[in-house]
């Protein structure tokens, strides 16, 4: 008991001790005070759905209003023997694979993409930092990728495989992955993106293939698209958050 | 209605550890204190829900502040328009080193800069000088952590929300909205001389102290029915979700930087705020003036002085 109470005072000075060094950095730093801070995500997706139906279109620009510069932030090459290959020969052999949940599993090549019914928008990437660039965009719509391979009714999440890894150590590469909903997934301007300004896609900016998702903050636009899976639950997927910023603290919900 | 204070017994004790020319000096004091308290009237200024709200909304806003630096510190600069023109900010908090390699904070409001070391740009973290916008003591969480700041913004933003929108429902309701906040034009006609006794640091008495005066007025409507809402739709506007659904939001406030930049003025015009109305709290008199926030109870001085102040 006595040493019970012992390491009780301890802890408590320890705490106390924490707070004092800097009482707004403690609660950040335990792990239920931001689970009560996160559950505010939920709200606020349910809330911004309940006004933002499926097909409630992101603002799009005139040509005149593009960014004479528009930065590229995360990745900018993803610099692996893989990938070098395929910039080499121009992404000739490059496939973008649709598979998990759906009746007819894809594999389409970059030619295959382009061969589709397109759509073209003048669009602003919003940065999580809080940037902007607006630029234009061509690419298939995933809504008509989705219904060639016909998703399984317990379908509920898009997740996209990326070529970038994010960590240097050869071991454990880390790949860039994220996860729309199907409600996002089937958005007008939810398009798998070739071309930028006009232009086939840099590589800074996710050659040859990257997400488009406009109502959703830049995080959620993975650049050089490789896989796409139809799942039910992200929960076994890596950190098991739905995203590589998302298992980093970034909330899921990427409209705010 | 007349207060009393702490026991007599109290008083004389701490008087007898004084020499007694002091003693004597406290005792006349307190004689003072407790014969202006005698003539003094006792008003029930705020309502319960006013104070749960003001002081639920002065928790709100300091959290949001300090988690606004640190999602701000993500990156330091701010801009007109409806895209980020990286070359010309219109602030920005930026960091260069010296040529004896000590990095300096640099603080660049259009094409002008300013030596801001220590305070913006680049400042002290765990005792080495490190590249941030705001310092670690003015942000939350301290350390740079965007995720986290975020979760703070959000969580608080709801609440902060909900709060105002309580508030306002009260205030129409039981028409303290009209009875006390809204100004009158009336009350501007003493425009003048309120700013006048403002200056003089003359604080009303008797009936007048009952109401806000045209100062007051303007002050806390403006910050509850102008800058509130616009700091929330400022806010909103940098949603590209909601972007989606109030298009017109972006071209009320002049694209998503702009409102960016009005979120920021926003925020430090509450600062500005903040710092004015604690001020005002304590050449008023502090402790009358936060019970009255917290029991309500407002004590007022007769018209005519009671001491030869």
């Amino acid at each position: 008991m006595a040493h019970d109470r012992r390491n009780f005072l301890a802890r408590a000075a320890a705490g106390a001790g924490a707070l004092a060094l800097s009482a707004c950095k403690g609660p950040s730093e335990t792990t239920w005070f931001p689970k009560i801070l996160d559950s505010a995500e939920g709200l606020t997706k349910q809330v911004q759905r309940l006004f933002a139906g499926p097909k409630t279109l992101a603002p799009e620009f005139s040509k005149a209003d593009i960014s004479p510069f528009f930065k590229a932030n995360g990745t900018l090459n993803p610099g692996t023997d893989v990938y070098n290959t395929a910039v080499a020969n121009n992404f000739r052999d490059w496939q973008i694979s649709v598979g998990g949940l759906v009746e007819h599993p894809l594999e389409l090549s970059v030619a295959q993409l382009r061969a589709m019914p397109s759509r073209t928008q003048i669009t602003r990437h919003d940065c999580v930092e809080g940037w902007s660039c607006i630029g234009e965009w061509t690419g298939a719509p995933l809504k008509s990728i989705l219904a060639q391979a016909g998703p399984r009714t317990n379908a509920r999440y898009v997740v996209f495989y990326c070529a970038d890894p994010m960590s240097s150590d050869p071991t454990d590469p880390q790949y860039y992955y994220e996860s729309l909903d199907l409600i996002e997934a089937c958005h007008p301007q939810t398009i798998l993106a070739y071309d930028m300004n006009g232009e086939p896609l840099s590589v800074p900016h996710g050659a040859p293939v990257r997400l488009r998702c406009e109502r959703q903050l830049g995080y959620k636009h993975a650049k050089y698209v490789q896989r796409l899976e139809l799942v039910e639950s992200f929960d076994h997927i890596n950190g098991g958050n739905g995203g590589y910023w998302e298992d980093n603290g970034y909330t899921w919900w990427a409209g705010i | 209605m007349t207060t009393s204070d702490s026991a007599p017994a109290l008083e004389s004790s701490s008087a007898a550890g004084l020499g007694d020319k002091a003693g004597g000096a406290w005792v006349a004091w307190r004689q003072r204190r407790e014969a202006r308290r005698a003539k003094q009237e006792i008003f029930y200024r705020h309502t319960i829900p006013v104070r749960v709200l003001h002081w639920i909304n002065a928790v709100c806003l300091l959290i949001m502040f300090m988690s606004g630096l640190q999602i701000f510190n993500a990156h330091p600069a701010l801009y007109w328009g409806r895209y980020s023109d990286f070359d010309h900010p219109a602030l920005w908090l930026t960091s260069e080193q010296d040529a004896q390699g000590h990095l300096k904070g640099i603080t660049q409001i259009g094409t002008a800069r300013f030596n801001t070391t220590g305070w913006l740009g680049a400042s002290s973290v765990d005792g080495q000088m490190a590249e941030r916008g705001f310092p670690a003591w003015a942000t939350l969480p301290g350390p740079q952590w965007l995720a986290m700041g975020r979760l703070w913004h959000f969580f608080f933003a709801w609440i902060f929300v909900i709060n105002g929108l309580l508030f306002a429902v009260y205030a129409f309701w039981s028409r303290h909205f009209e009875r006390d906040l809204l100004p009158k034009t009336s009350d501007l006609r003493h425009l003048g001389q309120d700013i006048v006794d403002h200056i003089r640091l003359r604080f009303p008495k008797g009936e007048a102290a009952k109401h806000y005066n045209v100062l007051q007025k303007l002050a806390y409507f403006s910050v509850v029915f102008i800058l509130g809402p616009l700091v929330v739709l400022t806010g909103l506007t940098m949603s590209p979700t909601m972007d989606s659904v109030f298009p017109f939001l972006l071209w009320v406030f002049g694209g998503r930087q702009s409102a960016r930049t009005i979120h920021f003025i926003c925020a430090f015009s509450f600062l500005g705020f903040f710092i004015v109305h604690i001020v005002m709290v304590v050449l008023a008199g502090p402790w009358n003036e936060i019970r009255s926030m917290i029991t309500g109870r407002y004590a007022i001085d007769p018209e005519e002085p009671t001491h030869g102040a």
